[in-house]
């Protein structure tokens, strides 16, 4: 049981930094990117070429980043200049991205077995695999972080998310939103592709199919750290986005262990996340049985 | 200050929804000076507004504010000389962020936004004093989600916004109609002592004549995207309900007591 929750922890810890993405454009800009399907493989692509080709692990993942940016770039410039509605825009650079993370894989899979990742250093200071994975898993999440809790309260972060508040507004306080629209889908898919990147190297390998699906475990531990740990002040929120991928990987190891089929993974995390997004329907129903229950009738 | 010069706007032209919501309107407001509009429902005030603020491309004519033809400046550019409160409480302010947050916001109107802190410790007590004035109790609630607040504070604190740059030209479409008739009058009052402590320039839609009477130097009526009174000076202080009625009567060869709207 120890070694699952172990599991759980550190894929949780790399999807964290995906988790974190994906609130950047859900709810600080108010987009759903589906650029993210495409930017987490483009991530994993870039750092397998380069560290095959002999590239530092870490210049691998820096590699990653600027890929995601790009990728970013690219659906921002589709949804703000081109006028192109958001959710298209990241559906058409979603599937460009297969067609190029093929091109830089040369082939649908790379295998990073018998190479130096970016785990190899802690590796050899003693720790096994998962708990190398679980530190550098921590460090990123820590400093992903702090940079965005500095980021985002400074002028140009601030712009940012006036921009995903009301748009008419910041325009009217001198803010370009295009610009801003633009950046926060860079950085989203910068981290992303971080995020790939760290998790081909945790499994030994990137496969071009490796993003399917992934918008909608970036949502669910979204929407799962908001369940656990409310809406309080954005430091708080940075981290229950951790605690929110971590728990989604918990959720899923346990259903696992109490043998639901892996092929039906992606279906019950569909379902869940339908039903925590309709939540507030719910709630609508159940606060007039609760308060009734609490009369006593 | 402001310049309109036979601006033209047609919305969905060579359509079968082709609408001239402006036709060759002209207007110019000297430094200083306060204009008040009125209009029925769909007479084109708002599209004036939009097109001197650069929501919307015109389809005709050109916009010079300050000596400055902005006719073709993005709205994010413009802005920088602009101050606007909208009719709606909602669309002037960031709902989830703080109120200082907001005023902050308002602050880097027209400066380049960087990697400094977005809200300074000194600001803070500018926006402490600045919301003192306002008697809403707000100086003490600085860190609160402007969400939080009821209509009436929230234009109050738009308006604070709007004006914390000393815009060159400062746009309030209706921005009082929204709130109940004591709230609309405190804040059409605050609005008359921002802008005469600053002497603004200032363009005011509203709906209520006595409203339009009662403020600024100067009054126009819009119908059907065209000016069609101008009335300053002695005239617009000496100015009463019924001469606008009759006025209104005369120019538009309307029956003025069918508008029911501008008898608000
Ligand atoms: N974005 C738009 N697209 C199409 N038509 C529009 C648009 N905005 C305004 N119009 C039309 O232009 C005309 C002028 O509208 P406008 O909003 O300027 O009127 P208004 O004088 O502000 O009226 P109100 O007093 O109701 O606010 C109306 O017929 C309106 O339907
Ligand atoms: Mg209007």
């Amino acid at each position: 049981m120890l070694q699952i929750l172990m599991g759980a922890l550190s894929l949780g810890l790399l999807w964290a930094i995906i988790t974190i993405g994906v609130y950047i454009t859900y709810r600080i800009l108010a987009i759903a990117d589906l650029t993210v399907e495409g930017s987490i493989v483009m991530g994993a692509a870039i750092a397998a070429f380069a560290i095959t080709n002999g590239i530092n692990a870490y210049l691998a993942i820096l590699l990653a980043f600027l890929g995601g940016l790009g990728a970013g770039l690219i659906t921002g410039l589709l949804h703000t200049k081109l006028k192109i509605p958001s959710l298209l825009a990241g559906i058409l650079t979603m599937i460009a991205l297969y067609s190029i993370n093929l091109r830089i894989m040369g082939r649908a899979n790379i295998s990073l077995l018998r190479v130096d990742t970016a785990y190899t250093v802690f590796e050899n200071m003693g720790l096994n695999h998962m708990s190398s994975v679980i530190v550098l898993g921590l460090i990123f999440v820590g400093s992903v972080t702090g940079i965005l809790y500095w980021f985002f309260g400074t002028e140009i972060g601030c712009a940012i998310r006036a921009t995903g508040d009301n748009p008419q507004m910041a325009r009217a306080q001198g803010i370009n939103t295009n610009t801003t629209i633009i950046l926060g889908l860079m950085i989203s898919n910068g981290l992303v592709a971080i995020g790939g990147a760290l998790i081909a190297q945790s499994q030994s390998f990137a496969d071009v199919q490796m993003g399917i699906g992934s918008i909608v475990i970036g949502l669910a531990s979204v929407i799962i750290g908001e369940v656990l740990f409310g809406k309080r002040n954005f430091y708080v929120r940075l981290l229950s986005l951790a605690m929110g991928a971590i728990t989604y990987r918990i959720i899923i190891a346990v259903v696992l262990r109490l043998g639901m089929p892996a092929n039906d993974l992606k279906l019950f995390t569909a379902i869940t996340v339908a039903v925590a997004l309709s939540l507030p329907v719910f709630r609508s129903y159940l606060v007039p049985i609760k308060k009734s229950f609490k009369r006593g009738e | 200050m402001l310049d309109v010069k036979k601006v033209t706007k047609i919305f969905n032209p060579r359509t079968v929804n082709e609408k001239i919501a402006l036709h060759n309107v002209s207007l110019k407001l000297e430094k200083g000076d306060f204009l008040t509009l009125i209009g029925g429902n769909g007479s084109g005030k708002s599209t004036l507004l939009n097109c001197i603020a650069g929501v919307y491309p015109v389809d005709n004519g050109s916009i010079i504010i300050d000596g400055k033809d902005v006719t073709n400046l993005n709205e994010y550019k413009r802005a920088t000389v602009l101050g606007r409160v909208f009719q709606d409480p909602v669309m002037g302010t960031a709902s989830n962020m703080g109120i200082e947050e907001n005023l902050a916001l308002a602050l880097r109107r027209g400066q380049r936004r960087g990697l400094s802190w977005g809200i300074s410790n000194k600001e803070r007590e500018e926006y402490r004093e600045l919301l003192t004035t306002l008697g809403l109790g707000l100086e003490n609630r600085l860190g609160i989600k402007v969400g939080m607040l009821s209509g009436g504070q929230r234009q109050a604190l738009t308006l604070l916004m709007a004006t914390i740059k000393k815009p060159k030209l400062l746009l309030l479409d209706e921005h009082a109609a929204a709130l109940d008739p004591k709230t609309a009058q405190k804040v059409l009052k605050l609005s008359d002592r921002i802008i005469k402590e600053n002497n603004l320039t200032t363009l005011m839609v509203t709906h209520n004549m006595r409203d339009a009477i009662r403020h600024g130097n100067r009054l126009m009526m819009m119908y059907e995207g065209q000016i069609i009174l101008d009335i300053r000076g002695k005239e617009k202080q000496k100015l009463t309900v019924e001469d606008l009625l009759v006025r209104f009567g005369a120019v538009s060869g309307e029956e003025f007591a069918e508008d029911s709207t501008l008898l608000s």
